[in-house]
C-alpha cells in the first residue's frame, strides 16, 4: 500500500488484519496528495491493524541494480517484488509466476531479469527479514476429480457459445458493438474464426441486434452481447425476434445503472428489463449465470431453448462474473447435449408452406431458411395471422397470438429441471438467490449451518419461466431472503407470482455482497 | 441467362415473383411501378425466387416484401440495412435487396445506411425517395426541398435536404444509380445492373446502392415535367438534356457542374460522362436552372466486400451448415490455458 491506496482499501480490512505498506512512499507529497493531514503510520490510526513497514521500492532498486537497470524502470518492477512477498506470505509456488514472467516478457530481456529480480527478492525479504511470525498455508480446495483451468465469465460464455453452435450444427454469428464490461466476448469469438465463428462489429447496438435477426432468418445460430445501456437500444430488435419467432441469444453483462452509471462495476439491476424492457405482451425466456465457469453452460443453455422454441433469450451475466475467474473443470465436450434443429424442407399445409405453423408440442413455428425451394415466406412486425402468417388486424387473431406467444414461452417450464435446492432439516429460511450472489449464498449458508443453525439454499439460473416446482419450494418455508444487487427485483417478481412474503437484502455499490453480510441477515431472521 | 423452375426447364416469369397478398399502395403511387420494374427485371436475369430475400424497414416502400414470392423479412424503422447486413453476411449465397423510403433510410436509418455502404456488404439498396413520408401521411422527409409546406412545417421547411446519391457517394458506396419509376425501361437496365454489380465484379466487388426516385401521383409526371427536368448520364456520352438537346453539363476549373446552353459554349465544352470518373460526386449536386433537374449518375468501382472478407476469415465452411473442414471447437482450445488435475 501507498498512501492513496491505504485511503482508498482501509475500510475493506477488518480489525486485526494485516497490512503491507511500501513505507518508502510515505512521504509528504503522496500523504499530501492522498489527503492525509498526518502519517497514519505515526499518528496511531492503524493500531487495530498489523502494519508491516516494508521498504519495497529501494529493496527492488537494490535488487534490480546488479542488472544496470536505472532507478526510475527498476521502480516500475516493484509489484512483483511485492507478489514475490505474498507467496511466501501465502506459501504459494512461484514456478507458475516464474513461467508466466519468462512468456510475458520475453520480447524485453531487461524487462524480464528485472522483474525475475524483484520477485526473488520479495521471497527472500519474508524468509529473512523476521517480521512475520509464520506464512499461511492456504490448503487446496476440495474439488471434484478433473482436469481444470481458471477461466474468466467472459470467456466461459464465448466457448459456451461457439460449443452451442457446434452441438446445433449451425454457423455461430456474433454482432455486438464495443461496451464494458461485455467487450471481451467480441475480442475473444473474433480470435475462434477458425471454429466458422462469423463476428460484426456493428455501427452500433441497434444495428448489432438488427443484424443477429437478420443472420437468424438466414439459418444461423444468432448471438448479440452488450450491458445495459446496449440493452435499452436493442429492445426494439428483440421485440421484432419475439414477433418474427427466431432463434436468438442477447447476452447482458450487468454493470451499475442507470444511464452509464457506473460501467465498471457489478449489479443485477437488469432482471425487470429482460422480463419486461420491450413494447407491447413480449415474453421471453431468461437465463442467469452463476459463476464464472458456469456462463459455458448458461450460454449453453440459452441456445438451446432459443433455437428449440424460436424465441429471442437473454442471458444475464453481470460484471463480476464477467471479470472475476475460478478454477473451472474443463469440460467433455463429447457428452454434451445435441441441440440441433431441423429447419422445414417441405410444404406443410398442402402445398403451401405456413410459417406460423406450429409444432402442438413446443409451439415453436418452422425455420425455413432461404434458399430452400418451395418454402418461400415473408415474415413481419405487423401481427400475422396464426397459422398463414400473413398480416392480419384480426381483433381475435391477436389476443390469440398474444396468448399463444406466452404460452410458447411459458410451456418451457415443462423442459428445464426444477429447484436447485440445498435444503437442511429443520431448516425455517429458504436463502433464494438468482445469477452472481449464487457464490456469497453457498458461503453465507455454510457459515450459518457452522454455527449450528439450520438454513436452506435453492438458487435459480432459469428467471423465465421459473423452475415448475419454485411455487411448491417457497412454500415449504415460514421465511424466505433473497439478496440481491439491486432493490429488490426477484422479490417483487416471486412475490406477484407467488403471494410468499419474500424479504429483500440489497445492495447497489458497484461491488458484491460480503458473506458476512448475507450471514448476518439470516441470522437476524432466523431470531425474528 | 434465364431461370427456370427446375422441373421442366419452364422460364420463369413475373408471376412467379409475384406473391398471393393484395397490393395496397394507394391507387396511382409510384411504387407500383417500381414493384413491377423490379418482378419484370428478375426472369430476366436469372435468379430463383429462393434465393432472394427483400429486407425493409417500416413505410409505405418498406411494404414491398409482402408482394414478392420471395424470401423477406418486414423489419423495423430504419434498420433494414442492419438486418440485411446480418442476411448477406451469414449467407453470402444469397442475393439480399433492401428496399426503403426517404425516411426510413435517411433519417431514422440514416447511420444504418452509410455504415452498410462503406462496409461493401453484399446487399442491394433500392431507396424509394418521394421526398416525403407517406405513411404517417405527409410530414417532411430528409430529402424534401426547403420551404415545403407539410402538416409538421406549416411555414415551409427550414432543412436543407440530402442528396442521396452524394450521400451514398460519400459514404464510399461501389455502385450508384438514379432512376426515376415512370420509366420502367431505364428502372429495369438499372436493377439489372445493380443485380450484376456483384456478378461482373465479383473479383473484388459485390455491393450495390440503387437510389430510385418515385414520383407521387399527386405531382407531375416525368411527362409533365418535361425534358428539362431529366438529365440522362450515359457513359460515354455528353452530358446533354432539353427538349432539342439544347443544354449541356459542363465542370469550371473547380470541378463543379454548371449547366449552359450547348450552343453558347460549343459542343466541345459538355462533360462526356464517365460512371468511373472521380468528379462523379460533384454532378451528383449538379442543381441550378433550369428547375433543379435530376440527375442519373451511374458509377462503378470497386473494393472488397465485407460478406467476402468475412468469408475468407472462415473458410472451409459451407453457407448453411458448418462443414466436417470446420474443426469443432476442442478440448484442446479449451486447455489453452495452464491446466492441472484433481485426482
Amino acid at each position: 500500500m501507498n498512501p492513496a491506496a491505504l485511503k482508498a482499501n482501509l475500510r475493506d480490512m477488518p480489525p486485526g488484519s494485516t497490512l503491507l505498506v511500501n513505507v518508502d512512499t510515505f512521504d509528504q507529497r503522496n500523504l499530501d496528495k492522498a489527503g492525509y493531514t498526518s502519517n497514519p503510520l505515526t499518528d496511531g490510526s492503524l493500531a487495530n491493524h498489523r502494519v508491516f513497514e516494508v521498504p519495497m521500492t529501494s529493496i527492488t532498486v537494490e535488487a534490480t541494480k546488479p542488472l544496470g537497470v536505472k532507478p526510475r524502470d527498476a521502480e516500475r518492477s516493484k509489484n512483483f517484488f511485492a507478489l514475490g512477498l505474498l507467496c511466501w506470505m501465502y506459501t504459494r509456488p512461484v514456478e507458475p509466476l516464474l513461467d508466466w514472467i519468462k512468456r510475458r516478457f520475453a520480447n524485453r530481456p531487461e524487462v524480464l531479469e528485472a522483474n525475475l529480480a524483484a520477485l526473488r527478492a520479495g521471497l527472500n525479504f519474508g524468509e529473512t527479514a523476521e517480521l512475520f511470525d509464520h506464512p499461511y498455508e492456504v490448503r487446496p480446495a476440495q474439488l471434484p476429480p478433473g482436469t481444470y483451468r481458471n477461466i474468466t465469465g467472459n470467456l466461459a460464455l464465448s466457448y459456451g457459445l461457439v460449443a452451442a453452435a457446434q452441438k446445433a450444427k449451425l454457423p455461430l454469428f456474433y454482432a455486438s458493438y464495443p461496451i464494458t464490461p461485455a467487450s471481451d466476448i467480441l475480442h475473444e469469438l473474433a480470435r475462434l474464426k477458425h471454429f466458422g465463428v462469423k463476428t460484426l462489429q456493428a455501427e452500433d447496438e441497434i444495428a448489432a441486434a438488427g443484424a443477429a435477426v437478420g443472420a437468424a432468418f438466414a439459418g444461423s445460430l444468432a448471438v448479440t452481447a452488450t450491458s445495459g445501456p446496449g440493452v435499452d437500444l436493442k429492445a426494439e430488435a428483440i421485440g421484432l425476434a419475439v414477433s418474427l419467432e427466431l432463434p436468438l441469444v442477447l447476452v447482458d453483462v450487468q454493470r451499475g445503472g442507470p444511464s452509464t452509471g457506473l460501467p465498471t462495476k457489478t449489479e443485477q439491476a437488469d432482471l425487470l428489463l429482460a422480463m419486461y424492457g420491450r413494447h407491447g405482451e413480449a415474453p421471453l425466456p431468461v437465463v442467469a449465470a452463476r459463476s464464472p465457469g458456469h456462463c459455458f453452460d448458461a450460454a449453453f443453455e440459452a441456445a438451446r431453448l432459443a433455437l428449440k422454441y424460436r424465441t429471442p433469450v437473454v442471458l444475464l451475466s453481470d460484471g463480476y462474473l464477467a471479470n472475476g475467474a475460478e478454477p473451472w473443470p474443463i469440460p467433455d465436450l463429447d457428452a454434451l447435449a445435441d441441440i440441433s434443429v431441423e429447419f422445414a424442407t417441405e410444404p406443410n399445409h398442402g402445398d403451401e408452406f405456413w410459417p406460423y405453423l406450429r409444432d402442438p408440442e413446443t409451439l415453436a413455428r418452422p425455420w425455413a431458411i432461404p434458399g430452400t425451394p418451395r418454402l418461400m415466406h415473408r415474415v413481419g412486425g405487423i401481427e400475422k395471422e396464426d397459422g398463414t402468417g400473413n398480416v392480419s388486424y384480426e381483433p381475435e387473431n391477436h389476443e390469440k397470438m398474444t396468448r399463444l406467444r406466452a404460452a410458447k414461452i411459458a410451456g418451457i417450464a415443462r423442459d428445464i429441471p426444477g429447484v436447485e435446492l440445498d435444503d437442511q432439516e429443520g431448516a425455517e429460511l429458504l436463502l433464494l438467490t438468482w445469477g452472481g450472489t449464487w457464490g456469497v449464498g453457498t458461503a453465507a449458508t455454510r457459515r450459518v449451518r457452522a454455527r449450528g443453525k439450520p438454513v436452506a439454499h435453492a438458487h435459480l439460473v432459469h428467471l423465465n419461466p421459473f423452475p415448475p416446482d419454485l411455487g411448491d419450494v417457497l412454500a415449504r418455508y415460514p421465511k424466505v431472503l433473497v439478496p440481491e444487487l439491486n432493490l429488490g427485483q426477484l422479490s417483487r417478481l416471486v412475490r406477484a407470482e407467488y403471494l410468499v412474503d419474500a424479504r429483500s437484502l440489497t445492495k447497489v455499490q458497484g461491488v458484491p455482497f460480503r458473506a458476512a453480510e448475507v450471514e448476518a441477515k439470516i441470522l437476524e431472521m432466523i431470531e425474528q | 441467362m434465364t431461370a427456370t423452375n427446375g422441373d421442366g426447364g419452364v422460364q420463369l416469369a413475373r408471376k412467379d415473383f409475384q406473391s398471393d397478398q393484395e397490393v395496397r399502395w394507394c391507387p396511382g403511387c409510384g411504387d407500383y411501378g417500381i414493384l413491377a420494374a423490379i418482378q419484370f427485371m428478375l426472369p430476366e436475369v436469372g435468379v430463383r425466387p429462393e434465393e432472394l430475400v427483400f429486407v425493409s424497414g417500416i413505410g409505405c416502400a418498406a411494404r414491398l416484401p409482402y408482394y414478392m414470392n420471395t424470401y423477406g423479412v418486414h423489419g423495423i424503422h430504419g434498420r433494414a440495412p442492419a438486418i440485411a447486413t446480418g442476411v448477406a453476411i451469414a449467407r453470402p449465397d444469397l442475393h439480399v435487396w433492401v428496399i426503403g423510403g426517404d425516411g426510413d433510410m435517411l433519417s431514422i436509418g440514416g447511420n444504418h445506411l452509410i455504415h452498410a455502404l462503406r462496409r461493401n456488404v453484399n446487399i442491394k439498396i433500392l431507396m424509394f425517395n418521394n421526398q416525403i413520408y407517406g405513411l404517417t401521411k405527409g410530414q417532411y422527409s430528409p430529402t424534401s426541398e426547403v420551404g415545403k409546406v407539410t402538416k409538421s412545417t406549416p411555414f415551409g421547411s427550414l432543412d436543407q435536404p440530402f442528396n442521396p446519391v452524394s450521400v451514398a457517394l460519400g459514404a464510399e458506396a461501389t455502385f450508384v444509380a438514379r432512376t426515376h419509376d415512370m420509366d420502367r425501361k431505364h428502372m429495369i437496365e438499372v436493377f439489372k445492373r445493380a443485380h450484376a454489380h456483384r456478378v461482373r465484379r465479383s473479383s473484388r466487388s459485390t455491393r450495390t446502392a440503387t437510389c430510385s426516385t418515385t414520383a407521387r401521383s399527386t405531382r407531375s409526371s416525368t411527362r409533365t415535367l418535361g425534358r428539362n427536368m431529366l438529365i440522362e448520364l450515359r457513359h460515354g456520352e455528353p452530358v446533354r438534356f432539353g427538349a432539342e438537346r439544347e443544354l449541356g453539363v459542363v465542370l469550371n476549373e473547380l470541378g463543379e457542374a454548371k449547366i449552359v446552353r450547348v450552343d453558347e459554349v460549343g459542343e466541345d465544352a459538355i462533360l462526356v460522362h464517365d460512371e468511373r470518373a472521380p468528379t462523379r460526386r460533384s454532378r451528383s449536386r449538379c442543381r441550378g436552372s433550369p428547375a433543379s433537374p435530376r440527375c442519373r449518375p451511374r458509377s462503378g468501382c470497386s473494393g472488397p466486400s465485407n460478406g467476402r472478407r468475412t468469408r475468407a476469415r472462415c473458410s472451409g465452411r459451407s453457407p448453411r451448415r458448418p462443414s466436417s473442414a470446420v474443426p469443432a471447437i476442442s478440448t484442446r482450445c479449451l486447455r489453452s490455458a495452464p491446466t492441472w488435475t484433481v485426482a
